[in-house]
């Protein structure tokens, strides 16, 4: 170039590029989650945020570390770490101690990112590998959840929080029960419009469903995430629980509750759609969502937990390759669908 | 077969470089099953570790006189054999232990470990060396065994061989104790013994390279 | 050396049948005397654990017990004090208190499980004319999942107080032993199963209820063979 004469440039495909690189993109993701997370603060108060700062704080140090010992470049920049840490933190009770906190953000990125090559290898999403290892090892700390709003939230945290290390938390305030743990062993119904502004207890960032789809469609608008999946998954859990709600209505909650109770919606719009553990075809979006909008219709409805999106989504993870696989496009001029391998 | 190699290298063999399950990855089922507290990992290991013996003796023994035809039927009679007078031994020396390793005890007969020895090792050396050879296989297993069962117990328990290591206010992490936990702990095991293994390869090819160089 | 590379070497000639009868059959002797020589060397020490185990065994399900006595069955002359080694003939086994009153009796019972047959003891208590405890003598259960019929609290607590009384002709059971869902307990008498290991709980269920339809009227009818003893 220096020397004026023209270089002759040769690539590989892809040659026509969509103009997002990854670090855009997950830097776009983090904006969408910060108003979610600015709720989890607000509404639990200290907890949330040391519950949060730590989630993010283990996922990156951690992904920092492991690049270290392998000789490679920190992939810290690429803000896809921070999101696996908010996701993470946002799904946690905000009262467990954040010795298991920082545990659990060691185990999503380790055991859920870096074992299997890192970003774009990771086929189960880090951030539920890391929940579903917190989920089994502490049942008990991991299902005490602290109520919204409490009075002096902003002056003190929960006693649980800060309990040292590997020693078992011990819980003062009064914990109180999440909605569908509410439905599930009591029949209890709470009012759709505090399930949709967060007016409940439940995991740091679920509460509030609006800001949740508030960033979903923020992330749609810009073309960064695939509506097909949420949209999916909503659909199956309206249609299904709706029918079952219709056969016993006093045995099946209603589809507006199931849709907006739990961690459906945090988990349809921000984990389901993770780019490398969801198929990449859209009929393969489709199937996916249907499968985990039934899947948490299951574990909800006859299930032991109250609560089963976690379960269903890493179940969508493990098959998306047969989805891709199934619903691999024919190729233009190719007879039947076997394509040239 | 290598003559070079001696009796010991058939024991040491066991031990670490042919490790039964950190390096061969064999017998998966009572690794993976009854390792959750040290003590009953340790028992089924030693409990192996008798039969493996005891059958790599008589195989090598009857070496050229179990005719090739019938070699696995006979094989599995002697395995089976030993399981039971084990089976028997441990009813007899604790019955709260027979009962934790329950029906794993019988199942030693279909670890792939044992069948393996004979076929591969017992049946083709001597008495001396295929005696060595399962010493060194047995204790390898024994030692595989309470490796997981010690993380799993101290862990999942907080204790060790049932003595409290911690406080009582130790949280306990559940999932170890579970079947799953068993997964995740072999799976650190072999990541230590493979990192290690790299690691020493990478050392004695750049020591080898060194002395081509002062050689040279 | 030269063994290993005669074994190795390609054997051309197929050895005859004698020498696959005589390898096989010489084996089979040779195991069979071990596993027997064994068997009757191991024989007292394993019987004697099981007594032990059996002793300790009867005074946890009758808690109130501290001396324990056994019987024997005999369909006609219903129970007579063990003397000697009486073996062949069912065996219940008696527990009383310190003042010498009879507190309750400790049966065994053996039934189908998942695995294996399972066996056990339950103390039957004359007061509460109820199952008042079990203990697991001998399961094959999956380690982590059947094995909750020793380990789950909320499964030991059904043998609290699970009720066996007996119909007013004192034929049979007023009500049956039966296994539910978890969670779906109701009357004394039904068992609570276990999630994730209802094959194990349903069969511990069904052998009480046998062995109580069975053990529970006859020890009632045969009240005076207890406490005539003593």
């Amino acid at each position: 170039m220096a020397n004026g004469g023209k270089t002759l440039e040769i690539r590989t495909s892809p040659h026509i590029l969509s103009g997002y690189s990854v670090d855009t993109i997950m830097f776009n993701v983090v904006l969408a989650l910060l108003p979610v997370a600015g709720f989890a603060v607000f509404a639990f108060g200290l907890a949330g945020l040391l519950t949060l700062s730590m989630a993010v704080a283990s996922c990156v140090l951690t992904e920092h570390l492991i690049c270290r010992a392998a000789g490679k470049p920190s992939t810290v920049g690429d803000w896809s770490v921070t999101i696996t840490g908010l996701l993470y933190g946002l799904t946690l009770p905000p009262s467990l101690p954040l010795w298991m906190v920082a545990a659990g953000g060691v185990i999503c990125v380790a055991l859920g990112k870096a074992l299997f090559g890192g970003l774009g290898y990771n086929t189960f999403n880090p951030a539920l590998v890391g929940r579903a290892v917190l989920q089994a090892a502490f049942p008990v700390a991991m299902t005490s959840w602290i109520p919204g709003f409490a009075a002096g939230r902003f002056s003190s945290v929960p006693s649980s929080t800060l309990t040292l290390p590997f020693t078992s938390p011990e819980y003062d305030a009064i914990t109180s029960a999440t909605p569908l743990a509410l439905w599930k062993f009591g029949r209890e119904a709470t009012a759709t419009s505090d399930l949709a502004m967060g007016f409940i207890s439940g995991s740091a960032g679920e509460t509030s469903s609006v800001l949740i789809l508030v960033g979903g469609v923020y992330l749609i608008a810009r073309n960064m995430m695939s509506w097909r999946i949420p949209a999916s998954i909503f659909a199956t859990v309206f249609v299904f629980s709706g029918a079952l709600h219709l056969v016993d209505p006093t045995r099946y909650a209603s589809p507006i509750f199931m849709l907006f109770s739990g961690g459906l919606m945090l988990g349809a719009t921000f984990m389901a759609t993770d780019m490398v553990g969801s198929p990449m075809t859209s009929r393969g979006c489709y199937l996916y969502g249907a499968l985990i909008g039934v899947v948490t219709i299951v574990i909800r409805t006859w299930g032991g937990l109250p609560e089963g999106v976690m379960y269903a989504i890493l179940l969508g993870n493990a098959v998306t390759p047969h989805l891709d696989r199934w619903t691999r496009p024919t190729i233009y001029g190719a007879k039947g669908k076997e394509a040239p391998t | 077969m290598a003559s070079s190699k001696s009796s010991t290298d058939e024991f040491i063999k066991g031990l670490w470089n042919e490790n039964p399950v950190f390096v061969q990855v064999l017998g998966m089922c009572p690794v993976l099953a009854v390792s959750n507290t040290a003590m009953n990992a340790l028992a089924m290991g030693l409990a192996t570790a008798f039969v493996l013996i005891m059958s790599n003796i008589v195989v090598s023994s009857l070496r050229s006189f179990i005719p090739k035809q019938v070699r696995i039927a006979t094989y599995f009679l002697i395995i089976a054999t030993f399981v039971t007078v084990v089976d028997y031994v441990i009813q007899a020396v604790s019955l709260d232990l027979y009962k934790a390793l329950g029906a794993f005890i019988s199942l030693i007969v279909v670890n792939c470990l044992l069948l393996g020895r004979a076929e591969a090792f017992a049946s083709k050396n001597t008495i001396a060396r295929s005696t060595m050879d399962g010493l060194g296989m047995g204790i390898g297993f024994a030692f595989a065994l309470f490796c997981l069962g010690a993380v799993r117990e101290i862990l999942g328990n907080g204790s060790l061989f049932g003595a409290s290591l911690f406080h009582d206010s130790f949280e306990n992490w559940v999932v170890m104790i579970l079947p799953s936990g068993g997964f995740f702990t072999l799976a650190g095991w072999l990541l230590l013994f493979n990192w290690l293994k790299q690691r020493r390869a990478k050392r004695e090819a750049t020591t080898a390279l060194g002395l081509r160089k002062e050689v040279a | 050396m030269s063994h290993s590379e005669l074994a190795t070497a390609p054997t051309p000639a197929p050895p005859s049948v004698w020498h696959m009868y005589r390898a096989m059959v010489g084996v089979g002797v040779f195991c069979g005397l071990l596993i027997v020589s064994v068997f009757q060397v191991t024989l007292p020490l394993i019987e004697r654990n099981k007594a032990e185990a059996l002793q300790k065994a009867i005074f946890q399900v009758l808690p109130n017990a501290s001396t324990s006595t056994t019987f024997s069955f005999d369909v006609d002359g219903g129970f007579k004090l063990l003397e000697g080694d009486d073996v062949g003939q069912p065996l219940v086994y008696a527990g009383y208190d310190d003042a010498e009153q009879l507190v309750g009796l400790a049966v065994e019972a053996q039934g189908m499980g998942y695995q294996d047959v399972i066996a056990l003891i339950y103390g039957y208590s004359f007061a509460e004319q109820a199952i008042i405890g079990i203990q697991v003598l001998e399961s094959k259960e999956t380690p982590g999942l059947g094995d909750k019929i020793e380990t789950d609290p909320d499964f030991l607590e059904n043998f609290q107080s699970l009720d066996v009384s007996v119909r007013g002709d004192g034929s049979a059971l007023a009500n049956s032993v039966v296994p539910v869902k978890h969670g779906e307990k109701t009357e004394p008498w039904e068992v609570d199963g276990i999630t994730g290991a209802t094959i194990s709980s349903v069969a511990i269920a069904n052998l009480l209820d046998r062995s109580a339809q069975y053990w529970v009227p006859r020890i009632r009818n045969n009240l005076r063979n207890f406490q005539g003893e003593d």
